[in-house]
């Protein structure tokens, strides 16, 4: 399986071809606490990299999330409608939030690789 | 002469009988709302027991000096108050001391106990379940806490969880569904001022209670059920069909015993009857609602 890769607003993607699948990590689920509502964008949406793409809601706060890669949205993780507690039992595989069709793959040379990402989230937890 | 300061009926309150109340001001707005305690004890006839928010502390105690100057009114300081909440609460309690064989919904005494000296219990509290809350000396206020934790059905709870009960059991929370342009006649807690004191008054603010309970008012607090699972937030504009804005979201979030959002907010009175559709205004959409009756969730107290 390709590799994953992080931001620092905790989102992750994972570009097999085509398709690059987007959720948040096991570091923002915790944050959030049990997430009771995710709002997904519409298939066909386009977004860049950075731009506000979807919500996720936990009983303490609404989120923002952010595409972590440019491109336009080719499916949405529906289970999650009926069961967000999947981004909490699972943020990193059944709980992904959407996949867009990348309209530029260089754009994860900017993103951190998990080694990184672990280093950056235990920096916060020192913090 | 505490009913100076208070709506709540309280000559007629029995002793160890426990009334929610509130502070209001000439406007009729609540300064703060408090749990009035009658003690039980024959020698403390003389003396109520008033739980304030903490936010309230100096502004309370201020109004009341101020209001009611030949009260001797003290801060006790040295206490602090825990709540044991929920089914098993009763059960929890018995192994500390005979609280829950004592008292039923509303009713308050003090207990002397091995471990902790002497605990002044209310069985009361503020998530709609059956539990108590005790007053219990700073001193003394960790060790009864770590006690608490040890019995295998205490847990603690964040404020989170806590908020989430209160809003399902319809209970108002002071600085959101309750503030000083508030009135009791809009937040439906007419119930809370005694029936004689309606009509005669005698309380800082009664002319305007009255005057709103005869004429009506212009928005009411409701009990709000988003269709879908979209959570609509404090602050949130309710809106009619036409998309006039027609009240706020005082309170919401999630359930997690109805499983789904809730809220509580002001609308204009037309739009406040139970079944009313409403909408409200998250992130650019439109999302339909209903107007409910409270509680969400049906209170378990129990009572005498």
């Amino acid at each position: 399986m390709p590799d994953m890769y992080f931001t620092k607003d905790h989102e992750w993607v994972r570009v097999d071809g085509e398709v690059a699948t987007c959720g948040i990590t096991d570091y923002a689920q915790k944050a959030l606490g049990d997430v009771v509502y995710v709002e997904l964008p519409t298939v066909g949406k386009t977004a860049k990299q950075g731009d506000q793409i979807a919500v996720v809601e936990s009983a303490k706060a609404a989120s923002e999330v952010y595409a972590p890669i440019s491109g336009a949205v080719v499916a949405v993780n529906d289970a999650l409608s009926s069961d967000p507690s999947k981004v909490n039992s699972a943020p990193m595989g059944d709980g992904w939030f959407f996949q867009l069709k990348p309209s530029n793959t260089d754009e994860i040379k900017n993103m951190m690789t998990e080694a990184a990402y672990q280093d950056f989230v235990k920096g916060l937890l020192a913090g | 002469m505490a009913e100076t300061l208070f709506p709540a009926d309280i000559e007629t309150m029995q002793p160890g009988q426990v009334r929610y109340s509130f502070l209001l001001n000439e406007q009729g707005g609540v300064m703060d709302d408090v749990m009035i305690t009658r003690p039980k004890s024959a020698n403390e006839q003389k003396t109520i027991y008033i739980i304030i928010n903490a936010s309230g502390r100096v502004t309370d105690m201020a109004h009341i000096h101020k209001n009611l100057p030949q009260l001797s009114a003290r801060l006790l300081d040295d206490r602090a108050l825990l709540a044991l909440q929920g089914p098993k609460a009763a059960e929890v309690m018995a192994r500390i001391c005979d609280a829950p064989a004592q008292l039923r919904f509303m009713q308050s005494d003090k207990f002397v106990t091995k471990d902790f000296g002497e605990l002044w219990i209310s069985r009361s509290g503020y998530t709609g379940e059956d539990g108590f809350e005790i007053s219990v000396t700073n001193e003394t206020v960790e060790k009864l806490w770590t006690a608490l934790l040890a019995h295998p059905e205490v847990k603690p709870i964040g404020l989170g969880a806590r908020d989430s009960l209160r809003l399902e059991a319809g209970l108002c929370l002071y600085g959101h569904d309750l503030d000083e342009t508030t009135t009791p006649v809009e937040a439906n807690l007419v119930w809370a001022i005694g029936k004689h004191r309606r009509t005669q008054g005698g309380f800082i603010g009664a002319d305007a209670v009255r005057d709103q309970i005869q004429n009506g008012v212009a928005r009411k607090l409701v009990a709000i059920r988003p269709e879908g699972r979209a959570l609509a937030r404090d602050g949130t504009l309710i809106t009619e069909s036409s998309g006039r804005t027609i009240g706020r979201v005082t309170s919401g979030g999630f359930g997690a015993s109805v499983n789904g959002p809730v809220c509580m907010g002001y609308v204009e009175t037309a739009f406040s009857k139970v079944t009313t559709k409403i909408n409200l205004a998250v992130r650019g959409s439109s999302l339909p609602a209903e107007i409910v009756s409270l509680p969400f969730v049906p209170h378990r107290y129990v009572k005498g």
